[in-house]
């Protein structure tokens, strides 16, 4: 999401203008954030914590560490405005804040070390497919009810914090690979490899719960 | 890729096939294939269902006005939104 303008002033260098995607009339640069307008850190905050409250929301599954988590990242951003040199769009440079505060939440949870680093399988075995049920023709009904959202979830919660961070943020939020390689540090063709992976995660187990609703209803 | 592929090759262009960034040849290649192979028909169609199963799910995901409301007191913004 970026909505800017390029504004020029005479005898001053041009800067962009964030402009609220509802409301034209709220906007903000960064020069503004960085003199500790507080009116420009209101528009930041209205346009970005939506989509960085989903995402965090995402990685940890759990609504309160997704507050939590939400707030944590606007006060780091307030504090660090003065370490944002512009090299990366604002909105990725808050991503990336908040995909950070969320991965140190989950490693707070699991004993073991969690990083957006970690090593992927992208070997063949480690891809193919199991289960090859044709799931597509089941009634509407059957991926509307709230089962079907909870097995969502909980696939989706069950990914690595690498695979899920990358789901979220190409498949979900509709990143770009480049922007999504920017947030998590990691290089394009580890993006593409990770939403592979991800993508066929889900659907193995998808493919588990919907698989087992057809043969219910073939049954039935 | 050449004019016909194989299963195996059909995983290194799914992610862009699905994206619809694949080339055009590599779309018409993926798909005489998958006439001729239910498994990867059905692998692919599934596929595109579950995202867009979870893209569904995450439009009706909406951050709730009491979060939005603790976010700007912690930030001491209250005063500033309308």
């Amino acid at each position: 999401m970026r909505y800017t303008l390029a504004r020029i002033i005479p005898g001053k260098q041009p800067f962009e203008l964030f402009m609220h995607p509802n409301d034209t009339e709220k906007t903000f640069t960064i020069e503004a954030l960085r003199e500790g307008d507080k009116q420009a850190f209101s528009v930041m905050v209205e346009m970005y914590s939506p989509p960085l409250y989903r995402l965090v929301l995402r990685m940890l599954g759990d609504s309160q560490e997704a507050e939590d988590a939400l707030q944590e990242t606007f006060i780091q951003a307030f504090r660090k405005i003065h370490q944002f040199e512009g090299r990366s769009r604002i909105s990725t440079w808050l991503y990336r804040i908040a995909a950070n505060q969320a991965l140190m939440r989950l490693r707070k949870r699991e004993p073991v070390f969690i990083s957006v680093d970690e090593p992927v399988d992208t070997t063949e075995g480690g891809l193919l497919p199991r289960q090859l049920r044709d799931w597509c023709c089941l009634p509407e009904a059957e991926f509307m009810s709230s089962e079907a959202a909870q097995r969502l979830d909980h696939a989706i919660n069950d990914l690595s914090p690498a695979l899920k961070a990358t789901f979220v943020l190409r498949d979900l939020q509709d990143l770009s690979t480049r922007e999504t390689a920017e947030i998590l540090e990691i290089s394009e063709s580890a993006v593409k490899t990770r939403l592979l992976r991800a993508r066929l995660e889900l659907r193995e187990r998808l493919s588990d719960y919907f698989g087992e609703r057809l043969e219910a209803l073939d049954n039935g | 890729m050449g004019e016909h592929i194989q299963c195996g090759d059909l995983l290194d262009e799914l992610s862009e096939y699905l994206d619809g960034q694949a080339r055009e040849e590599v779309c018409a290649a993926i798909e005489a294939h998958m006439l001729d192979c239910p498994d990867c028909r059905i692998m692919v169609d599934t596929l595109r269902k579950t995202i867009h199963l979870y893209r569904e799910q995450e439009s009706q995901l909406g951050m709730p006005d009491d979060v939005r409301k603790r976010l700007l007191i912690t930030l001491d913004l209250q005063d500033w939104v309308g």
